[in-house]
């Protein structure tokens, strides 16, 4: 049983849980994941750790309350026990000697942006975020990006904060501006890092995406979470959930992940929103 | 005098016109009636021609004897003290190539039902336990990864001989895959939970949500004061063909298909994890495993399940009797045909397998005859959903995070006589080692693990 020290309501349907993980926080990196099932009955579910403290002995997950597993744990509070977390899963991301980073978060993905943009700048990287949202109200981690970042563009879609349009757009706005990156990391919806990766190529920058293809053991031993990347497939439990985001299908991605959308009306906003769980 | 009848006294079963659209057991056991009955038919061999074909060596004609005189509760002592899973066996052990196919009244008629009579005494037992007593702790601690047969026999072991054993188990539940692989209509989950408890009262401790190579190395346990490690990890990861269209929606892996309905139970309403609504279900594969995820599939209401397999009926790897239950619940074997692509329609889901024929030529090194195409015979099977069954091949995590540690051509781990692997105090058995074997076959490794870890500890005292 891991145990809820922490519960922040970050907008109205993002909610981020600290848990008491100790083994999990001590070998926890950027970029893994963590699989959860809130209760007995429960579904296994992946989520990027966003955060972990290997001295508190917890991690840090964050969520869009969207139905199924995302409201029994949204109906947890501080001292509630959560049934099953295990981790942590998947390769932590590599830098490379990147040493100009543009960060790309969309929606909730920027819980998952802001640890890497918080790991590079520690490791010495000058680092650009672009966090998108649909408006204004939905805006997560605002001071928390700023901190890590040598500049934070925020883009609504509705122009309600910060620049109207899409972190598309920004970005090649940036490139325009004659902005140098050695890598960008892309971290939202599966369409928003299809666009950023057809950005990027036309400049010729690495691009590395998070995957977030739907799971069950998360150990490589179902295959249910198949991707194709450069033609090859590979377990993104195991091999990512990071790719090079020029190798990647997206289209094929997206199809998948809508593949139970008859059976719960939330893998819908698996394709629309910023849903990054599973 | 013993009775002399030919044939194995009948055991009741769901009619199978029923039973193909339930998930309650197929075989319903013997009555005590029966199971005495039964054991009337052993003729108590000198010999013992049956435990010489049991990999755990159970006294088999002491046990039955006490059937025979009704007697079930002693009967049941004299299996548990060689099998720490009687009931698991007695359901899903290949019996036919095992204890019953050496069995001397095998020579002309059937042989004893060994494994009904060795299931009866385990329901019998079943809820008439007696408290397992915890013996001396010897002061000693090992760590056991995974908690399948292989992985849970060892640690049983280990804690009957005193040791302090923790079991690292990856997934929320233990059993490993008697709990996601093997479907609910031959074992039920109530009875593996049932022996993973009577374990746990033995005083084994399994930590689940464990996944050893990342939240623990090996290595990291020994610093955690384990003196020896088993590795019981399993079979590892699914197979595909690498045709065309395998990542269309609807094809699955049988590993895939079978934890989602088995552990994650998808099949049942107050469970969210979801699986395909099928009509039309094409299984590739003639094992066991394939049998396991067409029979599921029939289970969950498809209209049409096909077996499609590249040899002819003679040649399917499945047990005889699992092929039988599933023709009997109307699964249609498509054999001498082999898949050669996956076809979607325009959403990206599998409209189609395309397959082609087979005829068969000469035998190979297996001594099978070899399946060749026969040119333009391609075909398109309508079917909505695809299960690749095709074996698996070992998970490389363990390996790849524990230097010292040799694999073979294959991948699975390399051990000597004594289950020791390259790396000192690390041992392993089970499908980790064997690639895809069986529960008994897992069980005597773990067992015999057991005994080299008790002499790899106590001899370095
Ligand atoms: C569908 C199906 C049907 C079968 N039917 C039969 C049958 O009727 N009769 C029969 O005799 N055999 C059958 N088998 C084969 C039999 O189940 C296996 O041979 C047997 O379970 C192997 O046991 P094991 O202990 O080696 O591994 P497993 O049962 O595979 O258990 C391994 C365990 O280790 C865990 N694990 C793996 N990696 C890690 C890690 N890094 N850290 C922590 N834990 C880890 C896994 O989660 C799993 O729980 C069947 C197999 C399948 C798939
Ligand atoms: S071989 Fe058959 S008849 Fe002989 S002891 Fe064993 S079970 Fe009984
Ligand atoms: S989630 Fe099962 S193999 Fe990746």
């Amino acid at each position: 049983m891991f145990r809820i020290v922490r519960k922040e309501r970050l907008n109205q349907a993002v909610v981020l849980f600290e848990i008491e993980a100790p083994f999990i926080a001590a070998k926890a990196r950027a970029g893994q994941f963590v699989i959860v099932r809130a209760n007995e009955q429960g579904e296994r579910v992946p989520f990027t750790i966003a955060d972990y403290d290997a001295e508190r002995g917890t991690i840090t997950i964050i969520i869009q309350v969207i139905g199924g597993t995302t409201m029994e744990l949204d109906r947890l509070g501080v001292g509630d026990c959560i049934k099953d977390v295990a981790g942590p899963l998947g390769v932590a991301t590599e830098y490379g000697d990147a040493k100009r980073v543009a960060v790309v978060g969309g929606g909730v993905g920027c819980a998952i942006a802001y640890p890497q943009a918080k790991e590079l700048t520690k490791l010495g990287a000058e680092v650009d975020m672009i966090a998108g949202f649909r408006n204004k109200d939905i805006i997560i981690l605002e001071n928390e990006m700023r901190a890590v970042s040598k500049e934070l563009h925020i883009c609504t879609d509705d122009g309600s904060y910060g620049t109207k349009g899409f972190v598309t757009d920004k970005l090649e706005e940036l490139f325009n501006l004659g902005k140098k990156f050695d890598l960008v990391i892309a971290i939202g919806p599966v369409i928003m890092m299809k666009f950023i990766c057809a950005v990027t190529k036309k400049y010729g920058i690495k691009t590395i995406v998070s995957l977030n293809p739907i799971m069950i053991d998360g150990t490589g031993m179902c295959g249910c979470c198949r991707v194709t990347v450069g033609g090859k497939v590979r377990y993104a439990c195991v091999e990512g959930p990071d790719f090079d985001g020029h190798q990647v299908d997206f289209d094929e991605l997206i199809r998948r992940n809508g593949a139970y959308k008859e059976h719960e009306k939330d893998h819908v906003c698996r394709l629309t929103g910023g849903v990054r769980n599973g | 005098m013993a009775d002399m009848s030919l044939k194995k006294t009948p055991v009741a079963e769901q009619d199978p016109k029923v039973r193909a659209r339930n998930f309650d057991e197929v075989t319903l056991g013997y009555t005590a009636e029966q199971a005495m009955q039964e054991a009337e038919r052993c003729l108590n061999c000198k010999n013992r021609p049956c435990m010489q074909g049991c990999p755990v060596g159970v006294r088999i004609p002491e046990f039955i004897e006490k059937v025979r005189e009704g007697d079930f509760a002693a009967a049941y002592d004299i299996i548990k003290s060689t099998n720490s899973l009687p009931a698991v066996c007695g359901r899903v052990c290949p019996q036919e190539n095992q204890c019953e196919g050496k069995c001397v009244r095998g020579i002309k008629g059937e042989p004893v039902g060994i494994g009904r009579l060795e299931r009866f005494c385990a329901d019998y037992m079943a809820d008439k336990q007696v408290q397992t007593e915890k013996p001396e702790p010897n002061g000693h601690k090992a760590a056991v990864i995974g908690a399948g047969p292989s992985g849970l026999t060892c640690a049983g072991d280990l804690a009957k001989l005193g040791y302090d054993v923790t079991v690292f188990e990856a997934f929320h539940t233990a059993g490993g895959v008697l709990s996601y692989g093997i479907p609910e209509f031959r074992l039920p989950k109530a009875i593996v939970a049932a022996e993973v408890e009577n374990l746990k009262k033995a005083g084994v401790k399994i930590m689940t949500d464990m996944v050893i190579g990342k939240v623990f190395s090996i290595d990291e346990l020994y610093d955690k004061g384990y003196e020896a490690v088993f590795i019981g990890s399993g079979a590892g990861l699914p197979r595909f063909m690498g045709i065309e269209g395998e990542t269309l929606v609807g094809v699955y892996s049988a590993n895939e298909y079978l934890t989602r309905i088995n552990l994650m139970k998808a099949y049942k309403d107050d469970h969210p994890t979801p699986i395909k609504n099928s009509r039309s279900v094409a299984v590739v594969g003639g094992g066991n495993v394939a049998m396991d995820a067409a029979r599921s599939a029939m289970r969950l209401g498809a209209e049409h399940v096909y077996i499609v397999y590249r040899r002819s009926m003679e040649e399917l790897p499945a047990r005889r009797e699992e092929v039988n239950h599933a023709v009997e619940e109307g699964v249609e074997f498509l054999t001498l045909r082999n898949p050669k692509a996956v076809i979607g329609d325009d959403e990206g889901r599998v409209r189609a397998l395309e397959c082609i024929e087979m005829k068969l030529g000469e035998p190979d090194e297996s001594g099978r005859r070899k399946p060749e195409a026969v040119e333009g015979s391609e075909f398109e099977l309508e079917c909505d959903t695809v299960i690749m069954a095709l074996g698996t091949s070992p998970n490389p995590m363990l390996r790849a995070t524990t230097p010292g540690l040799d694999t073979d051509r294959r991948g699975c781990l390399v051990v000597d006589e004594n289950e020791m692997t390259t790396k000192d105090g690390v041992f392993a058995g089970g499908d980790a080692v064997t690639g895809a074997a069986t529960v008994i076959l897992a069980m005597g490794a773990g067992k015999k693990a057991a005994q080299s870890i008790d002499a790899y500890i106590k001899g370095k005292e």
